[in-house]
């Protein structure tokens, strides 16, 4: 992610390292994998009191950044849940708290905002589904998926065609369905909206639903950068403890080789992170072909280092037992959310064409 | 630093110098022909070598009488002493005029900034003004046909006598060697000590009694690299750039500029580079255009690949430098961006190549353009060779950015003579 940081965000990324590190080692994260929702919501408060759902709510809401530049801040965060591999709605809260921070009514603000910024509100992002007016209300109807903490969510924002609304996961006819999930600890759900009624103050503007997914982007491919950045380490490591014919792996020149090219990735994935964190952040004009950027280089060739770590290891790298899969679970799962590289490139493709 | 500020001297700040730079070019610099609706351009832009180089000597000039030249060179040897940011600056507004883009490289980026950190303030004063004004093409004479990646294990001899020094040997794959006018040569002083330290670099004019200069014609037909043979030829010991056999030190940091420059990261280039298969920024979408491919889902995909590929190349040569300058990482790190650049460069000419589709096969005078894929696809390699192999640049990558074992050779601590060597 970024080179240099300011003296406050060092301490801000330590304390969530050091809060990581003690509260949810690698032992954890496996024992969570059998925990229903994966997280428990005593420790979600406790992460969140780190300012983990507060960095993209501004200060009169309650919330607050660290550097000022809230987004910058919240991929120090991403980056560190995906060295971690961290349980917790991390992506879906934040993109629910930046929504209604910039496009919900004050009444919104007021009901939901303090409680998401505390950890005591969980609230996710649903869409394809349909939002129709009736009456003085909406009705909601259909279903969406995969949807992250679509079972453990307080509040759903429900993305129409032409408008969003907050949905309580309460209401009448909401019923979310747990999905089998490839992270060991991030659960997704199928949520089913039959005749779903709310009232006209449900209504959030739909003026930001690009850069909810361009804020969405930007945490989850930090959180693969992260991840890719740890599996490096302890795989170059590995390359130096690791002993066949008399040799350590690092000294093979093929094996070299292909670490160079692994940190030619790792180096560019940085890169392209944080350019795209700062264009999304600066809500930059080329903000969302810089992120499709991002996913598309990410997706490729961060997936692409994380396998080779694998090759590397040999058969290893493929038990159960070996802390690779649950890395590469995290990074794969959000390969495939919110567009794959191959979507990505069809997006550029379009900006192009609109640029000439 | 022996650099002094005077007191008169204020900084432009970056935009002022934008500005100026903008207004000076529009009116003083020929601005490029927009392209044609549905078409692409020729990668060449002149007939032959001769023509380019005479061209890019008067617009380098202009440049300098202007006060555009040399924007991060010191000032007391003729440049603006001026940051990056002005240089980068500049370049973004140069982008649709025509440039002097031959001075580049190696001239200002290689062979100038390995001057400015080893010569002497005479050998600065005398040769930095003339590459700035226009005057002088430098290029550099270190491979030999006995190896390309083996530098220090060269064979050209260079003895002393009195003032002088006699070279004897050949060079090889030094870029328009015919138009240049000065070089950097390295050559072997002592074969009694091991190979690195029996080198010494040396300032030499390239058109000279006992210098030979032959052309290669490479597999599209260009004609700008080229074989030299020194025989008997006689270099005062003036010209020496740095110490007499400490000509290694000299070269590494020569490769350091080189591997900057080819990476894109040399704060010395002014104006924009072509990189192979890269082209203008919308040079696939136009060649998309013209192939008829514009709905084919498979040609977009191609473009938004050669896309990613291009704005990651910019994200990571500025993460690359600014960690080397701030010293986050080791100069070595320049060999990160040479690799890119390098595997870039390959993929772009592949992707090219698919979207040009038959038209790359045959084609008439009219799609020169579209045959011109296939022609550099097939000379495609040259950008992970040139400049050194991306090989070299793994091997750097992994043993001086990761610390990782080093080759085993079989020339350490033994005198360069007793080394088993190619004839």
């Amino acid at each position: 992610m970024e080179l240099e940081l300011s003296p406050d965000q060092e301490v801000f990324q330590d304390s969530t390292r050091r809060f990581l590190e003690a509260e949810c080692p690698m032992t954890r994260v496996r024992e969570l994998a059998e925990h229903p929702d994966g997280f428990e919501r005593d420790w979600w408060q406790r992460g969140a009191a780190l300012g983990w759902t507060a960095l993209l709510v501004p200060e009169e809401q309650g919330g607050g950044s660290i550097s000022g530049r809230g987004l910058i801040d919240l991929t120090l965060v991403a980056d560190q849940f995906g060295r971690h591999v961290a349980p917790g709605p991390l992506v879906a809260t934040n993109v629910v708290a930046a929504a209604l921070a910039q496009s919900g009514t004050p009444e919104q603000q007021v009901e939901l905002l303090p409680g998401i910024v505390a950890g005591e509100i969980v609230a996710t992002w649903c869409d394809g589904c349909t939002v129709d007016r009736v009456g003085d209300g909406f009705v909601v109807r259909g279903a969406a998926a995969p949807v992250e903490a679509g079972a453990q969510a307080d509040w759903l924002l429900v993305t129409g065609d032409d408008i969003q609304v907050l949905v309580p996961a309460t209401a009448s006819g909401v019923q979310a369905t747990p999905l089998h999930s490839l992270d060991l600890v991030r659960r997704f759900a199928t949520v089913r909206f039959d005749d779903v009624e709310v009232p006209a103050s449900a209504a959030v503007a739909r003026d930001s639903v690009e850069r909810q997914l361009d804020v969405a982007l930007v945490i989850q491919v930090a959180e693969m950068v992260g991840a890719a950045d740890r599996v490096f380490a302890f795989t170059l490591e590995w390359a130096f403890d690791r002993y066949s014919f008399g040799r350590p792996l690092a000294s093979y020149q093929e094996l070299k080789h292909r670490f160079a090219d692994m940190k030619m990735w790792l180096e560019a994935c940085h890169a392209t992170a944080a350019a795209a964190a700062n264009a999304v952040e600066d809500e930059a004009p080329d903000a969302a072909e810089l992120a499709s950027v991002a996913k598309a280089y990410v997706g490729d060739f961060g997936m692409e280092l994380m396998q080779d770590c694998v090759q590397m290891h040999g058969g290893i790298g493929l038990t159960y037992d070996h802390d690779l899969h649950v890395f590469l679970r995290r990074a794969t799962q959000n390969r495939a959310l919110f567009g794959s590289p191959a979507w990505h490139r069809q997006r550029l493709a379009g900006y192009l064409e609109e640029a000439v | 630093m022996t650099q002094t500020v005077s007191e008169d001297t204020q900084v432009e700040d970056v935009e002022s110098f934008r500005r100026r730079a903008r207004a000076w070019l529009a009116e003083n610099m020929l601005r490029l022909p927009p392209e044609p609706q549905h078409s692409v351009r020729r990668v060449e832009y002149f007939a032959d070598a001769d023509d380019r180089q005479a061209r890019h000597r008067v617009l380098q000039r202009q440049l300098f009488d202007g006060g555009f030249a040399g924007i991060t060179f010191p000032r007391e040897y003729g440049g603006l002493g001026l940051s990056a940011a002005h240089q980068r600056a500049f370049t973004e507004e140069s982008v649709v005029y025509e440039m002097p883009g031959l001075f580049n490289i190696p001239t200002f980026s290689i062979c100038g900034a390995t001057l400015l950190e080893f010569g002497t303030e005479e050998q600065k004063r005398r040769h930095i003004l003339g590459m700035l004004r226009g005057d002088a093409l430098w290029i550099q004479f270190l491979s030999e046909p006995t190896g390309g990646s083996d530098l220090a294990g060269l064979l050209t001899s260079a003895v002393r006598d009195g003032d002088e020094w006699v070279l004897n040997g050949s060079k090889i794959w030094s870029t328009g060697a015919f138009h240049a006018d000065w070089a950097l040569c390295l050559a072997r002083t002592n074969w009694d000590v091991p190979k690195h330290r029996g080198l010494t670099m040396f300032i030499m004019e390239v058109h000279q009694p006992g210098v030979e200069i032959h052309r290669i014609k490479m597999v599209n037909g260009s004609m700008e690299f080229c074989q030299e043979f020194f025989t008997d030829l006689r270099i005062p010991h003036s010209d020496v750039l740095g110490e007499v056999d400490d000509g290694w030190q000299v070269a590494t940091r020569l490769l350091f500029h080189e591997r900057n420059a080819v990476g894109g990261g040399s704060t010395f280039v002014s104006g924009r580079d072509n990189v192979q298969g890269a082209g203008p920024d919308d040079y696939l979408l136009r060649l998309v255009d013209v192939s008829g491919r514009l709905d084919d889902p498979v040609a977009r995909d191609l473009l938004g690949e050669a896309h990613t590929l291009k704005v990651v190349e910019a994200q990571i040569v500025d993460r690359i430098s600014r960690a080397m300058r701030t010293g986050v990482m080791n100069e070595n790190a320049a060999s990160i961006l040479r690799l890119y650049r390098g595997v870039m460069s390959t993929r772009l000419s592949t992707i090219s190549l698919d979207i040009a589709g038959r038209g790359a096969a045959a084609w008439t005078d009219d799609d020169a353009a579209i045959g011109d894929v296939g022609m550099r696809f097939v000379s495609r390699q040259t950008s992970c060779i040139g400049g050194g192999t991306t090989e070299m640049a793994r091997n750097s990558i992994s043993e001086r950015v990761l610390g990782m074992p080093r080759e085993q050779t079989g020339d350490r601590d033994i005198p360069f003579k007793q080394v088993r060597r190619n004839a």
